[in-house]
């Protein structure tokens, strides 16, 4: 038995490449920051390069369906499937967008000395994620999340003289410390019931209804509310605008992509592995009925985007604004995913590979006029679009792109998800969706009309240096192109459905 | 009497519910952080009862060890994130730190 165990090490070690450079990138970052203290501008550069050698390994992966690190016969701890791929391409293109947003930024300029910790800490949360979205183990889902969380902790409160970051950061703490507790909690409980922490495991023993079924429930609700609580979806949504108006604006646009990217990941993993039965032929996925998981999403997707959508309209910052956006946008996530179809899935992948580039670019502009003028109260916000006209329209069509309009990419991602609602005869949902997406268009126009409609006697200018014009393009071009031909996206999407086993 | 699962269950539960109660109630973050670190410890015993008295082998006890090197991870990070709110604000009750609100 133990023999044959080293070869399997050594084959799965393979299937993790990327896993492995991003730690000795970290391991790199802490020794470069020790060994040339003087010199921080390194940090950068030295981050850039390991996350684009993990984009080659991440390539080489292109297609193939593994199980990494078996425990038996045909469980396994990691599964590097075409879903996971998806995912973690999100994560990379994120983090990259993230390093370069970090470089310009004055509020990281001033915690200089500490540069280090900062980069360091973003491989952390990197780690973190990619482990989370290919775990197949709730034990190592549960240690993944805690290492996203604990490093976001910490990353939240980085400028330590400023008051809000500081609350920010202890909010963070409280809020995610104890959700995650609860997880565990619940984890323990699903231990006790199937002795198994792995989900392929549990679902075959699911299927026989030994399982005593109110603890079962509680446990699973438990799950649920840890994931849910990193999505911010509604009863776990409390720290989400406090943490995201006081966090510094890098670290809140990488919270609001890439980690509710990991959760959702996770999510969605957890549902379709635990509890399908069968797949009919239509790519439906026929869950095991001890919870009807598709009303109690319906319903929370729901509450979600109207509350985040309504709460938005009364915002005055800008950050904040986003903040109640970000959780309307996970609502109709959510109600993608809760279809429980292929078609949902890859509307859901649609979703989130456009909203990863108008969310990150529209908190991008906010930041370089933020590094100018010291806000993000929209009332500053007045006469922008002439003073700075360039900054202006770009945030413009990422706010027109969030709304969802036409010809931007976000209409894109809304139009595949109200067909896959549609298709599955769930009518009463995607009205309220789309009436949802009508009330979000008053906020965000409200921005425009502040930026262009209001005319100031202070002009502002901003000198933008070529980087910051190169990443401004390199977001806007795929919001714009992608509305118009999307055709490339949609079959990566429709390639990136196969779970493994499925 | 002989000890069984059940009263091992018990305390867990026990010590999960005055956790809960510690972090809803308390306005020390220091006393929230305590309510944390009990639900910690409540699946902890829990994992390690369910391995001992389910015949799971030893995974119940590796669970726990996994659990208890994040708790000290997660107490250290919380004390330092707590010590940096005490001196800015020179208070750690957290109703008194609002000043993020509509």
């Amino acid at each position: 038995m133990n023999k044959l165990i080293i070869p399997d090490l050594l084959n799965s070690l393979n299937s993790i490449l990327p896993e492995i450079v991003l730690s000795l990138t970290l391991v790199a970052i802490i020794l470069s920051d020790l060994i040339f203290h003087k010199n921080k501008k390194l940090l950068p550069y030295i981050s850039l390069i390991g996350l684009i050698i993990t984009f080659v390994f991440l390539i080489n992966q292109f297609g193939k369906s593994d199980a990494a690190f078996p425990v038996a016969a045909q469980f396994s701890f990691l599964s590097l499937d075409p879903f996971s791929l998806f995912f973690k391409v999100i994560i990379l293109v994120s983090s990259i967008l993230i390093i370069l947003f970090s470089v310009s930024s004055k509020e990281i300029e001033s915690g200089l000395d500490r540069h280090g910790e900062y980069y360091g800490l973003i491989f952390g949360m990197i780690i973190g994620m990619f482990f989370m979205i290919s775990a197949n183990d709730l034990i190592l889902i549960y240690l993944s999340l805690e290492l996203l969380s604990l490093s976001s902790y910490i990353l939240a409160g980085f400028v330590k003289t400023s008051l809000r970051n500081s609350e920010a950061s202890l909010k963070y703490l409280i809020y995610g410390a104890a959700s995650s507790g609860i997880m565990l909690f619940g984890i323990s409980i699903l231990f006790g019931i199937f002795g198994s922490t792995n989900l392929h495991e549990i679902n075959e023993l699911i299927r026989t209804p030994a399982a005593t079924q109110l603890t079962f429930l509680i446990s699973v609700i438990f799950i649920f509310a840890g994931i849910g609580f990193k999505i911010s979806i509604v009863p776990f949504h409390f720290w989400t605008p406090d943490v995201y108006e006081g966090a510094p604006i890098t670290i809140t646009a990488f919270l609001s992509v890439a980690s509710k990217a990991a959760g959702f990941a996770v999510l969605i993993r957890f549902l379709k592995v635990t509890f399908i039965d069968s797949l009919t032929g239509n790519g439906y996925w026929q869950l095991i009925g001890y919870i009807d998981w598709q009303t109690l999403l319906i319903i929370i997707a729901i509450i979600t985007m109207t509350f985040g959508n309504f709460a938005a309209l009364w915002q005055d910052n800008l950050k904040r604004m986003l903040a109640y956006s970000s959780i309307a946008h996970a609502g109709y996530l959510m109600l993608g995913v809760s279809i429980f179809s292929d078609q949902g899935l890859i509307a859901v992948l649609i979703y989130f590979f456009i909203y990863m580039f108008m969310n990150l670019g529209a908190f991008y502009v906010v930041m370089l006029i933020a590094n100018k003028i010291n806000s993000e109260e929209i009332d500053d916000y007045r006469g922008i679009g002439y003073s700075l006209p360039l900054l202006g329209t770009t945030l413009g069509i990422f706010l027109i792109s969030l709304t969802g309009l036409p010809p931007t990419a976000g209409f894109i991602g809304k139009l595949y998800l109200f067909i896959a609602l549609v298709d599955a005869n769930m009518i009463v949902p995607a009205i309220i969706a789309l009436l949802n997406t009508v009330v979000s268009l008053y906020y965000y126009v409200r921005v425009l009309r502040v930026m262009f409609l209001i005319k100031s006697d202070k002009t502002v200018s901003v000198n933008l240096n070529p980087l910051n014009f190169a990443v401004l393009m390199f977001m806007v071009i795929p919001t714009l192109l992608l509305g118009v031909y999307f055709s490339p996206l949609v079959n990566f999407a429709k390639e990136s459905v196969q779970l493994l086993g499925f | 009497m002989e000890v069984g699962l059940n009263h091992f269950l018990v305390v867990s539960t026990l010590l999960f519910s005055m956790g809960i109660y510690a972090i809803v109630t308390r306005k020390n973050a220091i006393l929230v952080l305590m309510g944390i670190e009990l639900i910690l410890n409540s699946a902890n015993i829990n994992f390690i009862a369910f391995s001992r008295f389910g015949n799971f082998g030893l995974q119940g006890h590796l669970i726990a060890l996994f659990v208890i090197v994040l708790a000290a991870a997660e107490a250290a990070i919380a004390l330092a994130i707590v010590l940096n709110i005490y001196k800015t604000l020179s208070t750690v009750n957290i109703d008194e730190i609002d000043n993020l609100k509509d």
